[in-house]
């Protein structure tokens, strides 16, 4: 009886992950707007522009001064990355110059992140020459 | 300190505008009185000067922000776009924002860290803005992405007297953005929590 049971428990704990990982990118965008006092799709402002951010590896934009420790933190942009310095940036990337508390509801990363991932490489939000 | 002198003169100014008594000119008085408190700093050993140094980089990245709405506010006002009583609000709005940029500076400096300077060109999406309403919308999304920043930035802070002078200029800047929904005819608080 044991190890179906562990398996039940896997399989339900496997599918509510699934779900939590399945953002909403409509969703999302309504979340990108806590993100425009700093950023754009398109532009650098304070923080770097996105364009062409998702499977980019980080501190990669040519003309945005990062600090030392985004530079160093050896990261790529992907799902789970972005997961982790979202929800508290000053904790996954210590020194980081991005003064943020972070997004803690993980539906809301969810959704934030499936929205970054379309429109970074969307063509119609980031224009030939947005995403270097 | 040789940035004493030029402190006291701001602290002085801005509570000589305020015993004019315009309620616009509120908010610096209230960042004034509590900026006032941070003389103690001078005194702090290196334990709160490591902790003052992260409070610095968080005013610095809002001080950035402000910065850019100040110039974003420019070039809407400076549009030909914006009919008055529009533009006085623009205009208006765009003086917090100064006001917001100036008592951040000055508490970056009482803290020992070098304010960020304003960039000498931003670069806004003016291709898209056409009419009022892009010019509305694009400050009505700046001001809600202010909010969430100083939102944002509210429990990182480690002194909580600079956490209540974040949330002052929160409250103005969720004000603005209200009206500007309003001017654009959506309903202007569309939510009973801002995130
Ligand atoms: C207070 C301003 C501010 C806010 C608000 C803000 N950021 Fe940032 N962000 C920055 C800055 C500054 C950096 C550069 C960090 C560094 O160099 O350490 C940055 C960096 C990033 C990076 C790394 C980019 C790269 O090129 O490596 C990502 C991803 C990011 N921000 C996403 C977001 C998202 C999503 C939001 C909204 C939930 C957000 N940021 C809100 C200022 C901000």
């Amino acid at each position: 009886m044991k190890l179906p049971f562990a398996l039940f428990i896997g399989l339900t704990l496997g599918a509510s992950l699934c779900q939590a990982a399945d953002g909403d990118a409509g969703k999302g965008a309504q979340i990108y707007q806590r993100c425009l006092a700093c950023h754009s799709l398109e532009h650098n402002r304070s923080g770097p522009r996105h364009c062409g951010l998702f499977g980019r590896p980080a501190a990669a934009v040519p003309d945005f001064t990062y600090s030392q420790a985004l530079k160093s933190a050896g990261l790529t942009w992907d799902a789970a990355t972005l997961d982790r310095f979202l929800e508290n940036p000053l904790k996954a990337v210590p020194g980081t110059k991005m003064a943020y508390a972070g997004i803690k509801n993980g539906q809301e990363r969810a959704d934030l992140i499936a929205y970054l991932k379309q429109a970074t490489h969307d063509p119609a939000k980031c224009p030939q020459g947005s995403s270097h | 300190m040789s940035s004493t002198t030029p402190q006291a003169s701001t602290t002085t100014d801005a509570r000589r505008s305020f015993l004019s008594g315009f309620g616009k000119f509120t908010l610096s008085a209230t960042a004034v009185a509590l900026l006032a408190g941070r003389d103690r700093l001078a005194l702090v050993g290196s334990a709160e000067a490591k902790t003052a140094g992260n409070d610095v980089t968080i005013l610095n990245a809002a001080l950035a922000a402000e910065q850019e709405a100040i110039a974003a506010y420019q070039v809407g006002a400076t549009s030909g776009l914006l009919q008055k009583p529009v533009l006085d609000l623009a205009v208006q709005f765009q003086g917090h924002h100064k006001e917001h940029a100036t008592a951040l500076a000055t508490t970056v400096k009482k803290l020992g860290g070098t304010p960020v300077a304003a960039k000498a060109k931003y670069t806004f999406p003016v291709e898209k803005l056409k009419t009022q309403a892009d010019v509305l919308g694009f400050a009505a999304e700046l001001e809600r992405g202010a909010v969430s920043a100083y939102l944002g930035a509210i429990p990182i802070l480690d002194d909580r007297e600079l956490a209540k002078v974040a949330a002052s200029i929160l409250g103005d800047e969720a004000m603005h953005w209200a009206v500007l929904r309003q001017a654009l005819g959506q309903p202007p608080v569309p939510s009973a929590f801002v995130s």
